[in-house]
């Protein structure tokens, strides 16, 4: 339920990370989505930026840090890195950028396929919040929402959109 | 009164049997182990879920491949597994299982794994965990007597699921010794609540259990008329004890009629898979070449059964 509504358009937001990265992203970087948001951008940007970039997508299931606390709940995604991930530069892909631990979880993730070159991490929003040392090296937004609220990325047909929900 | 393989919260805390439980939590445990059949191909596959966590592999039966796939997945979990070969310690010193177990929480186990040859053997240890303020230690049910083999039936689901997509509209038929497989029943019970259109069991009127329709099923004893139209056949393992028995005339006899051949498995749909729990009686249940052929899903079942045991290990000990 959307409790706010002076969010940026997501589809312009993206424009202006799309914006950032072009030029600043290496020709061959690897873009890895986080399930599901950072998913559907990685999707997007091989054709927004140039280059020849591979895609993946990481569910971060196994690797979280809550499982003592929360328990495991399955998706049924899988995670999928179709190229070989030693030496390349990878620029992990995510919609909404909290705490830093989701990312914490796909970079150590990502070290189970082996020793990347670089690792880069785009964000479409920052909202601020972090719990760790990670920062973004493109962010399409910087945002503030109370503690509480939750940012949420949806997708309609290929439009994307932001929503502002209580945290569940 | 609460299944008491549920916590509070409704969450899966020991898997005891497939019967009775809810369709939202088996959906869970195969959409999980979808996710952990992708680790078996990566070249590390390890995830760090169970770092600290100790699996204890009680077997007080025996069995090499469910033990080693237990084995397998709890290692790709991280957990520390400790395999312990009841058969030839304490037990015949005279302890008692809840002694035992009592020994072995005392030592911080935080999942056992139970293979018993008394029915309800692991419902009684995950009773007795409660009632000693333990509820936080999980059973997982390797086998119980005639009773249950929920992680088997759990992996013939996903391999059905795997090949067919959906169970609306399939017809899947069991074959053999259902009266005394424990496969069958949790298959049974699985299929029926994930709304199979149809589910058969053939075998002679000796090895199927009386009135076998009360769990929803068709009975059929002539193998030929029961595989018609069938997506998925079941082949269930002959005892060696029952081969000779008063229940049967002899193996020969039975593979006559009742050991799935070529020429019977073209009566099935075209596309129709084979399964198989192993290990296999070549010639007794099945015919080679149909174990050895293209419809034969026998061995992707064996490597689906670690990712269903690794789904179902973590979820459990993940329940608070």
């Amino acid at each position: 339920m959307p409790v706010a509504n002076d969010l940026p358009d997501a589809e312009a937001t993206l424009e202006v990370l799309v914006e950032r990265m072009r030029g600043a992203v290496a020709h061959d970087a690897a873009f890895v989505g986080i399930y599901s948001g950072g998913a559907w951008l990685a999707e997007r940007l091989p054709a927004l930026i140039p280059g020849d970039h591979p895609v993946g997508f990481i569910d971060v299931s196994f690797y979280r840090d809550d499982y003592s606390s929360k328990g495991l709940k399955g998706t049924g995604r899988r995670t999928s890195i179709p190229f070989d991930v030693n030496g390349a530069t990878i620029v992990l892909v995510d919609d909404v950028l909290y705490t830093g631990r989701s990312v914490r979880a796909a970079i150590n993730e990502l070290f189970d396929f082996g020793r990347p070159g670089r690792i880069e991490l785009a964000v479409l929003v920052d909202r601020g919040g972090r719990e760790l040392p990670i920062e973004p090296t493109y962010c399409g937004a910087r945002l503030t929402v109370a503690q509480g609220l939750s940012i949420e990325l949806s997708r309609d047909g290929d439009r994307l959109a932001l929503a502002v929900e209580r945290a569940r | 009164m609460r299944n008491p393989q549920l916590n509070a919260r409704g969450e899966l805390t020991h898997l005891l049997t497939l019967e009775g439980l809810p369709i939202d939590v088996i959906r869970n445990i195969l959409d999980t182990a979808a996710q952990f059949v992708s680790i078996g191909e990566r070249e590390v596959k390890k995830v760090p879920l169970l770092r600290g966590n100790a699996v204890f592999n009680l077997f007080f039966e025996n069995s090499t491949r469910t033990r080693t796939t237990f084995e397998i997945a709890a290692k790709r979990l991280s957990a520390d597994v400790i395999n312990l070969n009841i058969g030839v310690s304490s037990t015949n010193k005279g302890e008692t299982l809840l002694d035992t177990i009592d020994n072995l929480v005392a030592m911080d186990a935080d999942v056992f794994v139970v293979r018993h040859a008394q029915s309800g053997a692991p419902h009684l240890i995950a009773q007795h965990l409660a009632q000693v303020g333990r509820s936080h230690v999980h059973v997982v049910n390797a086998g119980d007597g005639r009773h249950a083999h929920p992680t088997q039936g759990l992996l013939d689901l996903y391999t059905i699921r795997h090949y067919k997509k959906d169970f609306h509209g399939l017809t899947v038929a069991i074959v053999g010794d259902v009266l005394h497989s424990r496969v069958a029943r949790s298959l049974i019970h699985g299929l029926t609540t994930l709304g199979t259109s149809e589910v058969r069991v053939i075998g002679p009127r000796t090895l199927l259990p009386t009135a076998a329709e009360t769990l929803g099923v068709r009975v059929y004893h002539d193998m030929r008329e029961g595989l018609r139209g069938c997506d998925a056949i079941v082949m269930l393992r002959l005892q060696n004890e029952r081969m000779n028995g008063t229940l049967l005339p002899s193996a020969a006899e039975y593979f006559k009629h009742y050991g799935l051949t070529q020429e019977k498995l073209a009566l099935a749909r075209p596309d129709a898979i084979v399964m198989h729990p192993g290990p296999m009686n070549r010639g007794v249940e099945i015919d080679s070449p149909v174990a050895d052929g293209e419809r034969s899903v026998i061995l992707p079942q064996v490597t689906f059964g670690i990712a269903v045991r690794m789904a179902v290990m973590s979820i459990v000990a993940g329940a608070r």
